[in-house]
């Protein structure tokens, strides 16, 4: 729409910085994923032989499958708690007036802006002293605890673009406030819950540091990849790198999707006469 | 005497210290076309808003046939409103739009669907039952939020600015569907409007509010021709206005002594001398001369500038007191006219074509 403005810099100055962005982002990532197909024991760039053998090893390690069990369980568990809980915090900020409400609000909005040795630290002194340390299910209320504003902020997004009138209408026309909750409000905030389903799943998938505090014995995928680590340096490590991002990245991407879309078909509203 | 559909008793509204609505009594009769008509943030809408619980008064009643509702929770209350944006639900087809308060008051579907058919037919809006809302014109929007709330047959259907969405001309169209969609159901209408027009042309009776409280209640023409304060002229537009003292003449003329000089009136009504009025001369009253001699209340202004509004063109003059006086000529008068701005002219105008502004007799009249 605004392509007829002139930038201060020319074109290629642009281009040339944001394709360096994306070579220091993704050149790891990339490198990861070249050397987990390669057959050499140590990752140097003359590449012998291609190979999936390291795919087979990790697929047959117990260790990593449990860690992987443990994961897509922690994962799970968190993106159902956080999404509810974060769906049910926007909507009481998008639907009441209540005394403190910004105070209540920066308070739900805080966890993640806690340096996470802080958060990870106090968790297991608390999940310790009631003696829940050790366990998958402290690992998944941790997570719960990070993800839930990011749930949160999805959800306010989507409902901010819901004149308030919609609600009110449903029960003006005799909806009761649960009916109008689920037949209006639900409905319009389906694709923000969904993108929050996704993206809280991804921050627990990806999480490493409280997952290795609190978990004890009990090893998640990215727990395992650094303990694999400090023992020596193991091909299978670009394996599960390569893995985890493309678990992540198709996470992000479909959740990306979701709110584009919905944003979408809510400006066509608008535009329509 | 037959009951009132629906009355509001003394009824208030504040927020913090803000009083919103003060002491408004009103009854609306069954059949009735009311439109509730006032500048922004006169309360109007709260009003209204209050009519279907979706504010709660601070202080007093709202009775539907008799019956107080005040404590009843919306969804219980059968007063449907048509919103201003009509907040028509979006992921739902016309159909289902139209359909939704039946299936919340759980009536079978086969009278539900015979219903929302009869009501699509009604408003013309059959053919486009299946299409999503979003992909409606603003008309046809309309006609779903008028069937949504009429498929439920109220007794009362509330209207907020349902028009001022739509452009100019599907206004104007719109407003001939309104009242004879009213006409024919006998349903009461409750009209919230900022627009003369609008109210003027639809209701039976207009309420004027201001600041929170009821300035004047009654039929278009009355407020039109008998406007009770110097809100409601102003408001309604196109009057001039004298102040001045109530006095007798020796030789029994009886008028207003005013900064521009004593302006006659027919009707003393009751008022005494001796005490401060306004004078309010409608534009179309007023006749603009360039010579003097032409009528008993003569005022020479300058004129200042010329409004052109179709058939008619609004003349603004001013008095040497400075007062403002707004007349409306025919386009073939102003030709002969034939004045410039900053010309000396005159307006007069008969002593019966002036209403004296808040004097009692005027009451008994509204």
């Amino acid at each position: 729409m605004n392509s007829h403005l002139k930038h201060a810099l020319p074109a290629w100055v642009w281009f040339t910085g944001l394709m360096l962005v994306f070579v220091i982002l993704y050149a790891p990532i990339l490198s990861a994923l070249v050397f987990s197909f390669s057959a050499d024991r140590f990752p140097s760039l003359d590449i012998t032989r291609f190979s999936t053998k390291w795919y087979a090893q990790v697929f047959a390690d117990a260790r990593a499958l449990e860690a992987l069990k443990n994961s897509l369980t922690i994962a799970l568990s968190t993106a159902l708690v956080a999404t509810t809980l974060g769906f049910a915090a926007a909507y009481a900020d998008f639907r009441f007036r209540f005394f403190g409400q910004r105070m209540v609000l920066a308070l739900a909005l805080l966890p993640p802006t806690v340096p996470i040795v802080v958060l990870s630290l106090a968790m297991l002194a608390f999940f310790s002293r009631i003696g829940l340390s050790g366990t998958v299910g402290s690992i998944i209320l941790a997570h719960v605890v990070v993800a839930t504003p990011f749930a949160m902020a999805i959800c306010r997004l989507r409902l901010e673009q819901m004149p308030q009138e919609y609600e009110t209408a449903a029960q003006n026309l005799g909806a009761t406030p649960g009916q109008a909750l689920r037949l209006i409000v639900l409905p319009h905030a389906a694709p923000a819950i969904g993108a929050a389903a996704l993206i809280t799943f991804a921050v627990s998938l990806d999480e490493y540091a409280i997952a290795w505090f609190v978990g004890g014995l009990e090893q998640t995928v990215p727990v395992t990849v650094l303990n694999t680590l400090q023992g020596q340096v193991d091909p299978t490590i670009h394996v599960i790198g390569t893995l985890a991002f493309a678990a992540t990245l198709s996470l992000v991407f479909a959740a990306q999707l979701l709110m584009l879309r919905s944003t979408k078909s809510h400006k066509n509203k608008e535009v329509s006469p | 005497m037959t009951q009132p559909l629906l009355e509001l008793h003394n009824l208030n509204k504040s927020y913090g210290t803000f009083e919103a609505v003060k002491d408004i009594d009103l009854s609306v009769d069954a059949g009735e076309f009311l439109a509730i008509m006032g500048p922004s943030g006169c309360g109007k809408t709260t009003t209204l808003r209050m009519m279907a619980g979706l504010e709660d008064p601070t202080r007093g009643d709202i009775r539907l046939e008799g019956q107080q509702i005040n404590d009843l929770p919306v969804w219980q209350r059968e007063t449907p409103l048509v919103w201003q944006n009509l907040a028509l639900f979006p992921y739902m087809t016309v159909r289902e739009n139209v359909e939704f308060g039946l299936r919340m008051k759980k009536v079978p579907a086969p009278e539900r669907q015979r219903r929302c058919a009869e009501w699509l037919e009604r408003l013309g809006i059959a053919g486009f039952a299946d299409r999503n809302v979003a992909k409606l014109s603003g008309g046809q929007r309309q006609r779903v939020a008028l069937a949504r709330s009429l498929v439920l047959q109220p007794k009362v259907l509330l209207l907020d600015e349902p028009l001022s969405a739509l452009d100019a001309h599907m206004s104007i169209r719109m407003q001939g569907e309104l009242k004879r969609l009213q006409r024919e159901l006998g349903i009461t209408f409750v009209y919230v409007t900022h627009s003369h027009s609008e109210a003027f042309s639809l209701a039976d009776r207009v309420v004027i509010m201001n600041a929170g409280r009821i300035e004047q209640l009654g039929t278009p023409q009355d407020i039109f021709l008998r406007p009770r304060s110097r809100f409601v002229a102003q408001f309604v537009g196109g009057i001039s206005l004298f102040s001045g003292v109530l006095k007798s003449t020796k030789e029994g003329k009886i008028g207003i002594d005013s900064a521009d000089g004593l302006l006659q009136i027919a009707d003393p009504a009751s008022a005494q001398s001796g005490t401060r009025c306004d004078l309010a001369v409608r534009a179309d009253r007023i006749n603009v001369t360039t010579q003097p001699g032409w009528g008993t209340n003569e005022v020479p202004c300058t004129l200042m500038s010329e409004e052109f509004a179709g058939a008619v063109v609004n003349l603004h003059l001013e008095t040497a007191a400075g007062t403002g006086i707004v007349a409306q000529l025919q386009q073939r008068d102003l030709e002969r006219l034939s004045a410039r701005a900053g010309q000396q002219v005159y307006a007069s105008w008969h002593p019966e074509d002036g209403v004296l502004l808040g004097a009692p007799a005027l009451k008994a009249v509204a």
